[in-house]
C-alpha cells in the first residue's frame, strides 16, 4: 500500500506545489503507516527528482515518454492509474490547480475512488475517512466523508507548509507503452511567458480595481509588485473592461488565490471578489470610501486615494531596501 | 454537430449561506437559484458558435440533473437560446453520481462536444466535467478558455501556467471551460423568454447510480477581527504593521 503523489514540474524544475504535496503525503502516509510514492511525468534531472525525497517521498517514479510532453488528460490518467494499481495506492494526491482539476476527477472514475477536492488540511483517518474543504466559494466549510477503498484528493495551493525529511528516496524509471496514436489532443501552438511569477504561486499579490480609474494608472501597482516580488491581479470590472488581461482576474469566476499578503487598491470588495481572496492570510485595503465592504474583510486599511497612497508606499519600500 | 451544455442549478452568488439540521444541510429557504456562472458562459459560447455560419454547430442542448424545482433555471437557458433541454429527474448528490447520470443519458446521443463549467459555485468540486469524460471514455480538455469551430474542425485554447496552448481535437470530446470562453453571459430577451415556453424540455429517468461521498457537517468561517485603520497621512505605519505585526514583508 502507498500514498501516491502526482508532482508537477515547469521546464524541468518542480513547482513549489509538488513539495507541498509530498509534505502533505508524508503526514497522510504516517497516519496510514504506508510509504510515499511520488510520480513525475516529464524530463526532470536526477538531482531535481531527489529533492522530492527531501520532503518525504520514499520512492520516486519517473516517466519520460515523449508523447506525454503536453498534458493529455486521458493518457495521463491511464499512466497514473497503472502506477496507482502497481503500487497499490490507497490515497492519490494532486494539486487543486489546472492540471489537478483536469486529472483527479478522471482518475476517480477510473479507480472508482471518492474524490475530495480543494482540501485545506489533513484528512482524518479514524473510523471514517473525512476531509475538510471550503464550499460556497469560501463562504463556508464542509467536513465530507469519503466512502470508498481508494481516495483521490486535491490539495489547495499554499494551504500546507513544507516539511523537510531526510529520506534517501529511490528513483525508478517507469516505462509506459503510450504511442502517438493514443494522444487525441494535439497541441498545435504554445504561447507562454517563462520566468514570470504565477498569480496562483505568489506569496504577495498587488491588485487594482476600478478605483484605479484608468489602465494608464497601473504603473504604481506594477512597481510595487516588482519591489515586493509580488504578482499583479485585478478585479472583475477591470478585466471585463479590458484594462488588464483576464488571467489577472481574481474572484468567484476568476482565480481563487491564497497568498500571504493581498493588497487591494481601489477595490470595493464585492462578495464575488472576496470569494476569490478569502484564503489570503493578510488583506490590506486602500479605498476612498470608508463604507466599502473591502474594509470588513481587510486586516489593515487606509481610507484614502490610491493615487497618493501607492506612490508613498513605494518610496517607503524603496527606503527600507526590502 | 450537436453541442451539449451541462447546467448546474446553484444558489445566486450573493446568497448568504445558512445551514439547518444541526449544520448538516444547506438551508435553501429564500434562495434565488441561477445557472452556475461557468455553465452560463459555456452556453453563451455555444450560442455564438451556433449563430456563426462558418461553424457546423447546428443544435445546442442543455442537460441537467435535478428535480422539477430546477425547471425555472432550465427555462432560462432555453430563453438564452438553447434549442432543447434534458432534465434527468433526480436530486443531485455528489459529483460522481451526477456525472454517472449525465453519462447514462449522453452515451446514447450523437455528440459533437459536451461543455461543462470548470466548477460549481456551491460545492466547488471541479469534478463533474472530468468524471463525465471518463465515464464516456472520451478525450477531455480542461481549463478551456476558447473554442473555435471551422466547419467540422475544432480547436480549443487551454490556459496553462504563464500562457496558453492551442489544441486540435476530433469530435466527440468534453470541454471543461472557464472564464474567457466568453466574457459576459447572455441575458434572455423578451422574445427568447416567450419562445422558451414552447421549446422541448424532456424529462428522463436513469437507473440508480452510486454516491461515494457525503457531507457530515458545515461550518461558517470565524468572524474576522475588525480592520485596523491606518491614517492616510502615515503610510509608514502600514508598512511597519505588515513588517512587524503580520510579518509578511
Amino acid at each position: 500500500m502507498a500514498v501516491l503523489v502526482f508532482t508537477e514540474n515547469w521546464d524541468g524544475k518542480f513547482k513549489k506545489l509538488s513539495f507541498e504535496l509530498v509534505s502533505y503525503a508524508q503526514k497522510v502516509a504516517e497516519k496510514l503507516n504506508v510509504p510515499v510514492v511520488a510520480l513525475s511525468i516529464g524530463e526532470v534531472a536526477e538531482d531535481e527528482l531527489k529533492k522530492l525525497g527531501d520532503y518525504g517521498a520514499d520512492k520516486i517514479l519517473s516517466v519520460t515518454n515523449e508523447y506525454l510532453k503536453t498534458l493529455d488528460n486521458q493518457m495521463y490518467t491511464k499512466v497514473i492509474s497503472e502506477v496507482a494499481q502497481k503500487e497499490n495506492a490507497k490515497v492519490i494526491l494532486f494539486s487543486h490547480n489546472n492540471t489537478g482539476k483536469a486529472l483527479a476527477p478522471r482518475l476517480s472514475v477510473k479507480l472508482k475512488a471518492a474524490l475530495g477536492s480543494g482540501l485545506i488540511d489533513l484528512p482524518s483517518v479514524a473510523d471514517l475517512f473525512t476531509v475538510h474543504k471550503k464550499v460556497f466559494t469560501g463562504k463556508a466549510f464542509v467536513t465530507m466523508e469519503l466512502n470508498s477503498d481508494i481516495k483521490v484528493l486535491t490539495l489547495s495551493q499554499n494551504s500546507f507548509k513544507l516539511i523537510s525529511s531526510d529520506n534517501n528516496a529511490t528513483i525508478e524509471e517507469y516505462l509506459t507503452d503510450i504511442q502517438e496514436s493514443d494522444i487525441k489532443t494535439k497541441v498545435t501552438s504554445t504561447d507562454k511567458e517563462t520566468g514570470k511569477l504565477l498569480l496562483t504561486d505568489a506569496e504577495i499579490v498587488v491588485s487594482g480595481g476600478r478605483g484605479m480609474k484608468s489602465p494608464d494608472n497601473w504603473g504604481p501597482i506594477e512597481e510595487l509588485a516588482e519591489l515586493l516580488g509580488a504578482a499583479t491581479a485585478c478585479s472583475r470590472p477591470v478585466s471585463d473592461e479590458g484594462w488588464r488581461p483576464h488571467e489577472e482576474h481574481t474572484g468567484q469566476t476568476g482565480k481563487i488565490i491564497a497568498p500571504n499578503l493581498y493588497i487591494a487598491a481601489g477595490i470595493s470588495g464585492a462578495i464575488q471578489h472576496l470569494a476569490g481572496i478569502s484564503s489570503a492570510k493578510y488583506l490590506v485595503a486602500i479605498n476612498t470610501d470608508p463604507d466599502a465592504p473591502i474594509f470588513e474583510a481587510a486586516d489593515y486599511g487606509i481610507v484614502g486615494d490610491v493615487h497618493k497612497i501607492l506612490p508613498e508606499l513605494i518610496s517607503i519600500v524603496k527606503e527600507s531596501k526590502l | 454537430m450537436r453541442v451539449f451544455v451541462c447546467l448546474g442549478n446553484v444558489p445566486d452568488t450573493t446568497t448568504k449561506v445558512k445551514f439547518t439540521e444541526n449544520n448538516s444541510v444547506f438551508d435553501n429557504t429564500g434562495v434565488q437559484w441561477v445557472i452556475n456562472p461557468w455553465d452560463e458562459l459555456a452556453l453563451t459560447r455555444a450560442m455564438e458558435l451556433k449563430e456563426d455560419s462558418g461553424s457546423s454547430v447546428e443544435k445546442v442542448t442543455v442537460i441537467t440533473v435535478g428535480t422539477k424545482s430546477a425547471e425555472p433555471t432550465i427555462r432560462k437557458a432555453l430563453a438564452i437560446g438553447a434549442d432543447d433541454a434534458i432534465r434527468i429527474n433526480a436530486e443531485p448528490t455528489d459529483a460522481y453520481d451526477v456525472a454517472a447520470k449525465l453519462a447514462g443519458v449522453l452515451k446514447n446521443e450523437d455528440i459533437g462536444f459536451v461543455m461543462c463549467g470548470i466548477e460549481s459555485c456551491d460545492y466547488n468540486g471541479s469534478a463533474v466535467g472530468g468524471m463525465l469524460s471518463e465515464f464516456l471514455n472520451l478525450p477531455s480538455v480542461s481549463s478551456v478558455s476558447g473554442i473555435e469551430v471551422k466547419g467540422e474542425k475544432v480547436s480549443v485554447s487551454r490556459t496553462i501556467d504563464g500562457g496558453k496552448e492551442i489544441i486540435s481535437i476530433d469530435t466527440p470530446f468534453v470541454a471543461i471551460v472557464q472564464k474567457g470562453i466568453s466574457i459576459e453571459p447572455r441575458i434572455p430577451a423578451m422574445r427568447g423568454i416567450m419562445m422558451a415556453r414552447k421549446k422541448p424540455l424532456n424529462v428522463v429517468e436513469v437507473p440508480d447510480t452510486e454516491v461515494l461521498t457525503s457531507h457530515k457537517s458545515f461550518e461558517l468561517p470565524q468572524p474576522k477581527p475588525p480592520c485596523k485603520i491606518v491614517n492616510p497621512e502615515n503610510v509608514k505605519e502600514l508598512f511597519d504593521l505588515l513588517q512587524n505585526e503580520a510579518k509578511v514583508l
